[in-house]
């Protein structure tokens, strides 16, 4: 279990994370939303401890994610930030036997190639795997990096805007495979969303954030209704049922 | 290109090297150990051999080392000050230091090329557009301005032809018992080798390879440690070999990607075939007479590095 407990950071003299408290239950996708600047990349950085928080801690089994040892906590939390700038001309193979980096330090044993072979299996990349990152479209390349997160087999999945730069299909894509994960893998997956629509339909629960503050934090249903979505985006946002998916029409609200 | 034609490459043209020259030396000569061939074989041809390998293997693996850290493909320790700063140090340990020993011109520009790389990495860490081109740019410009504190210095000082003669990187002067010194990156080398895989994680970026629980910081600094000793051995012993340490990666680069631990040692054998082939043609156009082996890399690498521009910017950019 990841418990965040009055969390603060502040970049200069504005608190960007301000007194965040969230529990993050296990086997569940919970999603992180709000307007621009609410700090949701800042709180999950602080998560993974690509970032230090000023004050507040964070919680792995008990434990401050401070005093894990680097190894150790690589095989039990990942995290994914938006991968787009990314130059360097690997294999698809290559990349995703780097997620057993924490476990072999790169000399793949036979049992790093099994979770590798896995990996391109679970994310329909094994005709591709010889190919190099370059040449790949934004969506296969974002399924190479998620596919070497599954390699690295850790119980938490972090990602940051996945979706980013996606079209419809391939952010379908890439949703559904971390429902998969959650359901038939047992992982625990928490992801920053834009768009409240795949928040609403894919996630369990809901984290909202607003400058810097936790405005709402639930189960999907009890976030995805006027009321408290006026109180995250100051919108009036009407919602639709659709074969049991609740759907945010804000595309003309009145601002 | 595989790796054993590179090595074939390179044995052919290491015997190429040991027979060519202002005197004629012939395998037969060898036979007899008290002869002068023999004696210019094993003072000057050998060592001279040594010394291209050694230097043209360390300055591509630096090379390498800087372009994946740095995560620029045009970044090298002549396009990041490294060489500069390391001739600084000669020249402040010859301006402070009375009667300098070798092993104190050794620390000097080995500390200076090591803080001026890590400057620049610093420079690189605060600037926002990271644009291919404009980082290489900044890091020669940086380069130029400690060169110029060098040169300022140099001439108050009376040193100028001091300092210019290690600007002509040059094999000439290569003899037994004046390029040992070189050998001092063979440990760096392995050690480059050894991390590898470390050097391709944190050329991924400082967030990616902490997640895969890499002490990013620590990665970065052991590889700017063994670039500073490899271009201080070099600087010492051959002097500023340009483009050398630019373009060999990044050949490499374009037919066998950016996985370390499989470049290596194709960096390392094509270094040592270019200089190599740089070196043989400097001394056979003015035969009896050597051109400086910075000026034929200059001419070939600087050729070699517009065509990289032109045609592998989208490359480089990806």
């Amino acid at each position: 279990m990841i418990e965040i407990k009055g969390l603060t950071k502040r970049f200069g003299k504005k608190p960007v994370v301000e007194d965040v408290s969230v529990t993050i239950e296990p086997g569940t996708i919970t999603s992180f939303i709000g307007p621009n600047g609410a700090g949701k990349s800042t709180l999950l950085s602080m998560v993974s401890r690509l970032l230090e928080a000023d004050t507040g801690e964070v919680l792995l089994d008990q434990g401050n994610v401070k005093k894990w040892k680097s190894s150790e906590f690589a095989k039990r939390v990942s995290i994914l930030k938006q991968s787009n700038y990314l130059n360097v001309r690997l294999t698809v193979r290559e990349l995703i036997a780097f997620g057993r980096y924490p476990y072999s330090k790169g000399r793949l044993t036979a049992e790093d190639e099994k979770f590798v072979d896995q990996a391109l299996v679970y994310m329909n990349l094994t005709e591709m795997q010889d190919k190099l990152l370059d040449e790949l479209s934004g969506g296969q390349k974002q399924r190479a990096f998620i596919a070497m997160v599954i390699a690295q087999d850790t119980d938490y999945v972090l990602l940051d805007e996945p979706l980013n730069n996606l079209d419809m299909k391939h952010s379908v894509q890439i949703m559904k495979i971390l429902r998969k994960l959650v359901d038939e893998l047992g992982k625990t997956v928490v992801i920053v969303l834009h768009d409240i629509n795949f928040a609403s339909v894919y996630s369990d629960r809901i984290v909202a954030l607003k400058d810097g503050k936790l405005v709402k934090n639930g189960p999907t249903h009890e976030i995805i209704n006027s009321d408290a979505l006026r109180e995250i985006y100051d919108m009036d946002i009407p919602i639709q049922e659709q074969n049991g998916c609740r759907i945010c029409v804000y595309f003309n609200s009145h601002a | 290109m595989k790796l054993w034609m590179l090595i074939i490459a390179t044995i052919v043209l290491s015997f190429v090297s040991l027979f060519i020259g202002a005197i004629d030396i012939k395998v037969s000569d060898l036979l007899d150990w008290h002869s002068d061939e023999t004696q210019i074989f094993l003072i000057s041809r050998v060592p001279r051999l040594m010394a291209i390998i050694l230097a043209g293997a360390g300055m591509s693996i630096a090379g390498l080392i800087m372009q994946s850290l740095s995560r620029n493909k045009f970044v090298s320790p002549t396009t990041a000050g490294t060489l500069d700063a390391a001739k600084l140090g000669i020249l402040i340990s010859m301006l402070f230091l009375t009667n300098v020993t070798y092993t104190q011109q050794i620390i000097f520009s080995f500390v200076f090329a090591l803080a001026g790389t890590f400057v620049f990495m610093q420079i690189l860490d605060r600037i926002k557009f990271k644009d291919v081109i404009f980082v290489p740019l900044i890091g020669i410009m940086y380069g130029n301005i400690l060169s110029s504190i060098t040169t300022f210095f140099a001439y108050e000082a009376d040193l100028l032809q001091n300092i210019s003669s290690w600007l002509m990187g040059s094999f000439t002067l290569v003899i037994a018992g004046r390029y040992e010194l070189l050998y001092v990156s063979v440990p760096a080398v392995i050690l480059a080798y050894i991390y590898a895989n470390k050097f391709t994680v944190a050329g991924m970026g400082e967030d990616f390879a902490k997640n895969l629980g890499l002490s990013y910081k620590l990665v970065l600094n052991i590889g700017l440690i063994l670039v500073a000793i490899i271009s201080t051995t070099v600087v010492l012993t051959v002097g500023v070999i340009p483009f050398l340490g630019l373009i060999v990666p990044n050949i490499v680069s374009l037919y066998l990607g950016d996985n370390l631990r499989k470049t290596i040692p194709h960096t390392a054998v094509l270094g040592i075939v270019f200089l190599l082939i740089c070196d043989i043609i400097g001394r056979i156009v003015i035969h009896p007479y050597e051109i400086p082996v910075n000026v034929t890399v200059a001419v070939i690498g600087s050729a070699i590095f517009l065509i990289m521009l032109f045609r592998g910017r989208a490359y480089a950019k990806k």
